[in-house]
């Protein structure tokens, strides 16, 4: 064999390839930079954009934006009707969490410890379907659902349990002609919609609970109670917090649910909605946006701190 | 804990749970037959199949948000495709300078909620002073169509065997022909996956798009003409028709996505 | 003759860490040579700087006389079996013997006779259809090994390649691997950290440790000769005797080796100690002794008497078999 050591390169793509290897930073830039510079441009750059009209502010005679920076437009978020909008919907989003939470351990526990093959495959599946599938479908179902002479009304009238209905909607705080439109409604349409986002990462979490723990558990002498609260639950938390992320933020910028069901009562998103719309204003629309991004920072700091983010 | 059999409540309790997840869809399917057209009311008074017909041929408002919402799927999912994938590629490579916060800056997109992300596309549109059009609802699109296909191909990546790039450099193959040859076909379906969930996800998109279309009529997208007609509807059985477009057009790409996603071991190394 | 592979001063850093430290290495054409040693200690880095994995931060590698200090890896006549075997899983056996000639442009015929040539080999002819997946871990090994050598490389690399097989199944990869270089002729470099392997099979071979080379040289050389106490640990299960121990068994007052087979138990001599292991080995017995401190094992074949534990013994040894290693 009397063959070189060395071949010789035979045309562009193998000389090119020698560059990336003496150079592979070179090949890692030209990987990188048309994302990153869509990236950077459009996404951080609307970012930048948004926070710098939150330090605008709008003439209130003329309409106009006026592009110097102040605080101006932060303080009116201050002014009670504003500020009603932020505590009412983060009250939303912290109950819509929990009753996510409840509703999601069930399935998520069963999928995780229970399911095996088919079943398995089946309630992955089941999730991510409605994970995945039309948002805005889904929205109009419950409308289809709640509406008086829908088929929760039909169901309520045959059972003669009518009245719960009508004591839950007479409620202070919670008052609507029917379901569809009383923050009830949009409570249960908030669950229903993220549910999906909660229980994935549970399961996951719940799935890494070694089942030689609990096998030790119980061998030290715990009941299935306490092996539940004292090994389960903890281990479990992580991904209870992960999901919770999900729902919690989802919640605070969203602007359909509110306006489809329920009542004329404000949301964040909304109140964004309508500020950059027919009302021009928006400064203000940008400050009620900002909000949202600061309070998933510190729960996203706190959250990582709980340990979520191994859990996603 | 040690039996494998579940207590009765606890799978009555998650099958209930899947139920309630699938049954809302399924009425709006029963809804798309009924014969009352100004209500929702249950049970149906009767079952008519007129409305398809109907919204087929007498409802000529439907089609140019349809042809709008496709246009705009296929060119921010073909997009995405291109950027998610490079990106995806540069992060499989072993640690480099700040791969930690490109990772973050990738999910950004989806991690902060849509009404975030179109008002700051809105804020950016009114200080830059660019006007609504096909392209500021691509610019939108694309960017979260960007995360899913990249989501996709990273999970590919990481399950196929590293050596594999090293072995056709090894066998004499140039970066060119080891991309044609060994990276594509093992890479092909979860792009293939990638790219139909990011046009479901594109389809269906309503949050983000409402701050970029504008207000004129001609940038309504199918989703935006339903929320149009859930706030002021006009033949209610119609837009349940479309609604099961919608969801056909969502469904099935993301179950398409999961059979070509799913699957064993894609190493041919030892033991694995 | 030229050296096949030659390494002068090579270094390769990474920040503070080298691992790979000023190493010096000249492969013979034509013959098997091994790179032995714990995992970390830079043979595998080695092994890689000379398939082109691995750039050198220092130093001059030469592959035939050709310095390769800019060639990239696909430009390299010089061909790999991976630890993992790395084949492809989307292409059939056949296939994945075939690729390399497929991106040098044959054609389709020509290059599917050879990789039947290079199957029967291996002894794998029947198994061109086949996918990887649908194959044994020895099975995967041979594709491995028929990809590589039919595209008729100057150097054969080979990273651990038996690990992860059973021991019967290594031990008869090993007699074919000696014998297809063999047939071959072709220079074949072959990283373990398993002793007997190296030992077994290789013509020379190199001991590393930390980065660094420890010695060079034949499997004899390196067995009966260690030239640092590392080696004589590493290679073989030797007694090290410290200078004392070496003085007063009647040597200079250096470290010495001397190997468990070539170690009598004696009733007397000029150092005694209580007998404190017995571990039968079926072909024998290994028996340690505490001798001023330090163990010190004898192995005492089949059908001899093995004293009890506790009981007083000394050990007796040919002069020749005492390997001296320097003072320090």
């Amino acid at each position: 064999m009397t063959s070189s050591a060395i071949l010789p390169a035979k045309g562009l793509a193998d000389r090119l390839t020698a560059v990336f290897w003496r150079h592979p930073r070179v090949l890692l830039a030209i990987l990188l930079t048309p994302p990153l510079l869509w990236l950077g441009v459009v996404y951080l750059g609307s970012l930048a954009a948004l926070l710098l009209q939150s330090f605008y502010s709008i003439d209130e005679f003329s309409g106009v934006v006026k592009q110097e920076v102040t605080l101006k437009t932060y303080a009116e978020l201050l002014r009670p009707s504003n500020f009603d909008i932020l505590v009412r919907t983060v009250t939303m989003a912290a109950a819509v969490t929990f009753a996510c939470a409840v509703l999601a351990f069930p399935i998520a526990y069963y999928a995780a410890r229970y399911a095996k093959g088919h079943w398995k495959a089946a309630f992955y599946l089941g999730v991510m379907l409605p994970l995945w599938s039309s948002y805005l479908v889904k929205v109009y179902a419950w409308k289809l659902i709640l509406a008086k002479e829908g088929i929760i009304g039909w169901a309520a009238e045959r059972t003669h349990t009518s009245w719960i209905i009508e004591g839950l909607l007479s409620i202070p705080g919670l008052e609507g002609s029917s379901l569809s439109t009383s923050p009830l409604g949009t409570f249960m349409v908030f669950c229903y919609i993220w549910l999906p986002y909660m229980i994935l990462p549970m399961q996951a979490a719940l799935e890494r609970v070694p089942n030689s723990m609990l096998e030790a558990s119980a061998d030290l002498g715990a009941t299935r109670a306490q092996t539940f609260r004292t090994v389960i639950l903890p281990l479990a938390l992580p991904g209870v917090i992960a999901g919770s992320i999900f729902t919690f933020s989802l919640t605070l910028g969203d602007y359909i649910i509110p306006q489809i069901i329920g009542n004329s009562a404000n949301f964040i998103g909304m109140a964004v909605y309508q500020l950059q719309g027919t009302a021009g204003n928006i400064p203000l629309a940008a400050a009620f946006a900002v909000v949202p991004i600061l309070i998933m920072l510190v729960y996203l700091t706190i959250a990582r701190r709980m340990g979520a983010f191994d859990a996603l | 804990m040690l039996s494998d059999r579940s207590p009765l409540s606890l799978r009555a309790a998650a099958i209930g749970g899947l139920l309630f997840l699938h049954l809302p869809i399924l009425l709006i399917f029963l809804y798309a037959f009924t014969t009352e057209e100004r209500s929702f009311q249950f049970p149906p008074p009767g079952l008519t199949t007129q409305w398809f017909a109907t919204a087929w041929y007498d409802r000529p408002d439907i089609w140019p948000p349809l042809w709008l919402s496709l246009r705009v799927a296929t060119i921010a999912t073909s997009i995405a495709l291109v950027l998610g994938t490079l990106v995806a590629a540069a992060m499989t490579r072993t640690a480099f300078f700040g791969r930690d916060q490109i990772s973050l800056l990738i999910l950004l997109p989806i991690a902060l909620p849509g009404v975030i992300t179109g008002m700051a596309l809105r804020s950016a549109f009114g200080i830059m002073d660019i006007p609504f059009s096909v392209w500021t609802i691509v610019l939108g699109h694309a960017t979260f169509c960007i995360v899913i296909v990249y989501n996709n191909a990273v999970a590919r990546m990481r399950r196929l065997s590293g050596g594999i790039m090293e072995a056709s450099a090894d066998l004499g193959a140039n970066a060119f022909q080891t991309f044609r040859h060994v990276l594509l076909p093992n890479m092909g379906s979860a792009l293939l996956a990638g790219g139909m969930l990011a046009f479901a996800l594109s389809f269906d998109e309503v949050i983000v798009t409402i701050f970029t279309a504008g207000s004129g009529s001609e940038a309504k997208t199918l989703p935006i003409w339903m929320l149009d007609e859930l706030i002021r509807p006009r033949q209610r059985p119609v837009t349940n028709v479309v609604a099961i477009v919608v969801f056909a057009a969502t469904f099935f790409p993301i179950l398409a996505a999961y059979y070509l996603t799913r699957g064993g071991s894609e190493t041919a190394g030892m033991g694995k | 003759m030229t050296a096949a592979v030659e390494f002068r001063n090579v270094s390769r850093h990474f920040g503070n860490v080298k691992a790979v430290d000023d190493v010096d290495l000249t492969i013979a054409e034509g013959s098997f040579f091994a790179m032995l040693g714990p995992s970390g200690s830079g043979k595998t880095t080695c092994l890689r700087l000379i398939s082109g994995f691995e750039k050198p931060t220092g130093g001059a590698i030469r592959i035939f006389g050709e310095d390769v200090s800019s060639t990239p890896p696909h430009l390299r006549n010089v061909n790999t079996v991976f630890q993992d075997y790395a084949l492809f899983p989307h292409l059939n056996v056949r296939d994945n013997v075939a690729y390399g000639l497929m991106v040098k442009g044959m054609g389709r015929a020509a290059r599917h006779a050879k990789a039947e040539e290079m199957l029967a080999l291996v002894k794998l002819d029947a198994y061109g259809d086949r996918k990887p997946a649908q194959l044994s871990g020895g099975q995967r090994q041979r594709v491995a090994l028929a990809r590589a050598l039919v595209n008729e490389p100057r150097v054969l690399l080979l990273d651990e390649p038996l690990g992860a097989l059973d021991l019967k199944l290594r031990e008869a990869m090993q007699d074919e691997l000696k014998a297809l270089q063999h047939k071959l002729g072709l220079t074949f470099v072959f990283v373990t950290h398993d002793q007997h392997e190296a030992l077994s099979m290789a013509d020379s071979l190199a001991v590393f440790n930390e980065g660094r080379i420890a010695q060079i040289g034949t499997p004899q050389d390196i067995y009966d000769r260690p030239a640092t106490r590392f080696v004589a640990d590493f290679v073989g299960s030797s007694n090290v005797l410290p200078p004392d121990l070496t003085r007063a068994l009647g040597g200079p007052a250096e470290w010495a080796s001397l190997r468990p087979e070539a170690t009598r138990l004696a009733a007397s001599g000029p150092v005694m100690g209580p007998v404190t292991a017995l571990r039968y080995l079926g072909s024998g017995t290994r028996v340690v002794l505490e001798l001023q401190g330090t163990e010190v094992a004898a192995l005492v074949p089949a059908g001899q008497p093995v004293p009890a534990e506790g009981t007083t013994a000394a050990i007796a040894f040919d002069k020749g078999a005492l390997h001296l290693m320097g003072a320090v």
